[in-house]
């Protein structure tokens, strides 16, 4: 790695006869030590990536099988799978993205079709979902608690219910709601980014073909900036998937006999899984096998969602960069 | 009409328009939709604010949750029991001790560790990929790194519990194998890919004509990354940290995990800690709805979302004031 660095180096013509002539010996040495610092950052959080990649698959993997992405947690937690934590993430992800993805590429499509640059509404929208970003995930458990769960879940109750605690508990739909806030910036960052990605070109040649503003965005633009829209929502269901403190109360179980089939429904999830494994285990070194298992199947679920993401992303943005 | 306006079409086109038929009314009905929808992020901020203030305000206006707890009392050291006046968080003792300083001070002891490995790490690295290396290599480099990122947090507990923890105690001999350089230093991880990809792009943000112009009066390469690239990159180098540091003050599951979670209050690297979001994760579960352990829970809940809100806006503005100094000259 260090070998091709120098080599881009010496490839800028100017900088060794003038520093020859200078013959400043203490700025070669600066240079170098700029030069290995860095490449040593570089290299240092490689390996941590690599580390802890390595770490979950070389202890994981004797335990994946197919009985334990199927089964069910057995003998407290110490045998069995992680079935219904998986039928749960996914269950939890899907309404998640039902939920955010229309939203998200609305928003996107007004910020970067409809509004002005200067317009006041687009420049409060902007800063909302700069601050969204920034929003730890625990106060989003806790406004999940304190708004869907309290507020509007026993508001339903009260309502359609006689009282009666329906909706107004801990469940799938209020956790992914939860989650669909928190990813939501994800979704319209990368959306925005693909619209903007769509040549003038194509938009100016629908208009001058008659038709509408409407058509075009519709008609021409959102189906040019699939790839990048699909990214987004990757990425968001990545984030969904991998996050646990902003269902710690709004839904996820530590352990259930059975799986969800209502939205009212609490749920187990591979994530809070792993948490619940690492910390309240009776038994860490027998707990230990079934803990990196799940871990595996967490990281393999995030991480293949996230290089699925990175790719169309890379692809996206040569395609616009060789268009313009 | 307000969209009319705001449309990007160039005028000449829009002129013509006129002479067709104008757009179904339905296509206006549908525009003024996705402007309703777009509103939905302001409220979605608007919201979160006001539930998260409206749980904690019991602490100001509720005579029972007054009773036992106060503002001043989570600040200020308290006498208890005739000992001596002391900051202590013991919430289900029998006389329950809301001390809000242990707790800010485990959160930043655990940020401080996190931010003093992950920004000279994060940094660094942003300037091998974008002023140093050559461009293929860079390409591997940026997804590749971006990619840290994407690892859960409860991931990267598990590796600090298991494998760090042992490390870090072998290494430095830690009575405590849970302790806030462990934490630290697993959210390190989360950090580095935030700072790494805003440095990165403020580096890369940097005008080709600076670096020509630096190489032609004679300057090398590295003299010219570090007087010249480095020093107008730095504003948004800078945000890059400060949001660094929002983020892991607001980091959980990783210290929950790997922090030990012992109210101490000491300046002590090697003794366990803990932060404020581990508090609220792992005693939200067992506070009884309403009662003052819960206001107060919502209470620190609140504390950390102005801050991170604060640091958010300080990086918006310096990046903000960069811009326009760029536009300037």
């Amino acid at each position: 790695m260090i070998a091709a660095t120098e080599r881009g180096l010496g490839g800028s013509p100017t900088s060794r006869p003038v520093r020859a002539s200078q013959g400043r010996v203490a700025g070669k040495a600066a240079d170098s030590v700029l030069l290995v610092a860095s490449a040593a950052a570089v290299v240092i959080i490689v390996l941590m990536l690599m580390v802890v990649l390595g770490d979950a698959l070389v202890h994981g993997a004797s335990t994946l099988s197919l009985g334990f992405l199927t089964e069910a947690p057995r003998g407290g937690m110490l045998a069995g799978g992680v079935g219904p934590a998986i039928f749960g993430t996914a269950a939890l992800t899907i309404v998640m993205t039902v939920a955010v993805v229309p939203v998200g590429v609305l928003t996107a499509i007004y910020l970067a079709e409809y509004a002005a640059e200067a317009s006041w509404l687009a420049r409060v929208v902007r800063l909302s979902v700069a601050n969204l970003a920034g929003v730890p995930s625990i106060v989003f458990g806790l406004f999940g608690l304190g708004f869907f769960v309290q507020a509007v879940g026993r508001g339903i109750d009260r309502v359609a219910f006689g009282g009666q605690v329906t909706y107004g508990q801990p469940s799938l739909v209020w956790a992914a709601l939860t989650l669909a806030i928190l990813t939501l910036p994800v979704v319209i960052v990368a959306t925005e980014e693909a619209l903007r990605a769509v040549p003038r070109s194509m938009r100016d040649a629908s208009l001058a073909l008659g038709a509408t503003k409407l058509q075009t965005t519709f008609g021409v633009v959102v189906p040019q900036a699939l790839g990048g829209i699909l990214t987004g929502a990757i990425l968001a269901v990545s984030r969904g998937a991998g996050e646990v403190a902003p269902i710690l109360f709004t839904g996820a179980a530590f352990f259930l006999p059975e799986l969800p089939t209502h939205l009212n429904d609490q749920f187990m999830h591979l994530g809070y899984h792993v948490y619940v494994l690492a910390t309240q285990s009776p038994d860490v070194d027998r707990t230990k096998p079934i803990l990196y298992g799940s871990v595996l199947v967490l990281l393999g679920l995030t991480f293949a969602l996230n290089a699925v993401a990175i790719v169309i992303r890379a692809r996206t943005r040569q395609g616009a960069a060789a268009r313009n | 009409m307000p969209l009319e306006a705001t449309t990007t079409v160039p005028r000449k086109v829009r002129a013509r328009g006129a002479f067709r038929r104008g757009a179904p009314a339905w296509h206006r009905l549908v525009e003024a939709g996705i402007k309703l929808v777009a509103a939905a992020a302001i409220a979605a901020i608007l919201l979160i604010f006001a539930f998260i203030v409206k749980e904690s305000l019991p602490i100001l206006f509720d005579a029972v949750v007054r009773r036992e707890v106060t503002l001043s009392k989570m600040w200020l050291p308290q006498r208890w029991d005739g000992a001596a006046a002391r900051w202590s968080w013991q919430p289900a003792s029998e006389l329950p001790k809301y001390s809000i300083a242990p707790l800010v001070v485990g959160s930043l002891k655990i940020t401080l560790v996190a931010l003093a490995i992950s920004a000279p790490l994060g940094i660094l690295a942003a300037i091998f990929t974008a002023s140093i290396a050559p461009r293929r290599l860079r390409e591997v480099l940026k997804p590749v790194i971006e990619l840290l990122a994407g690892v859960p947090s409860v991931v990267l507990g598990v590796f600090a519990l298991i494998v760090l923890g042992t490390w870090l105690q072998r290494a430095f001999g830690f009575e405590h194998r849970l302790n806030a350089m462990l934490a630290g230093a697993a959210l390190s991880m989360t950090i580095v890919p935030l700072i790494f990809t805003l440095a990165e792009d403020a580096l890369s943000a940097v005008p080709r004509a600076f670096v020509d112009a630096s190489l032609a009066l004679g300057a090398t390469k590295m003299h010219t990354v570090l007087r010249v690239v480095v020093p107008a990159a730095v504003p948004g180098i800078a945000a890059g940290v400060v949001l660094g540091f929002g983020r892991a003050i607001g980091e959980t599951m990783i210290v929950v995990i790997a922090s030990g979670n012992a109210a101490l209050l000491d300046a002590s690297l090697g003794h366990s800690a803990r932060t404020i979001t581990a508090t609220i994760a792992q005693e939200m579960g067992e506070a009884v709805n309403g009662s003052p352990h819960y206001v107060v829970l919502f209470v620190l809940g609140a504390t950390l979302l102005v801050f991170t809100l604060a640091t958010n806006l300080v990086a918006q503005r310096i990046v903000e004031r960069f811009r326009a100094q760029r536009g300037g000259s």
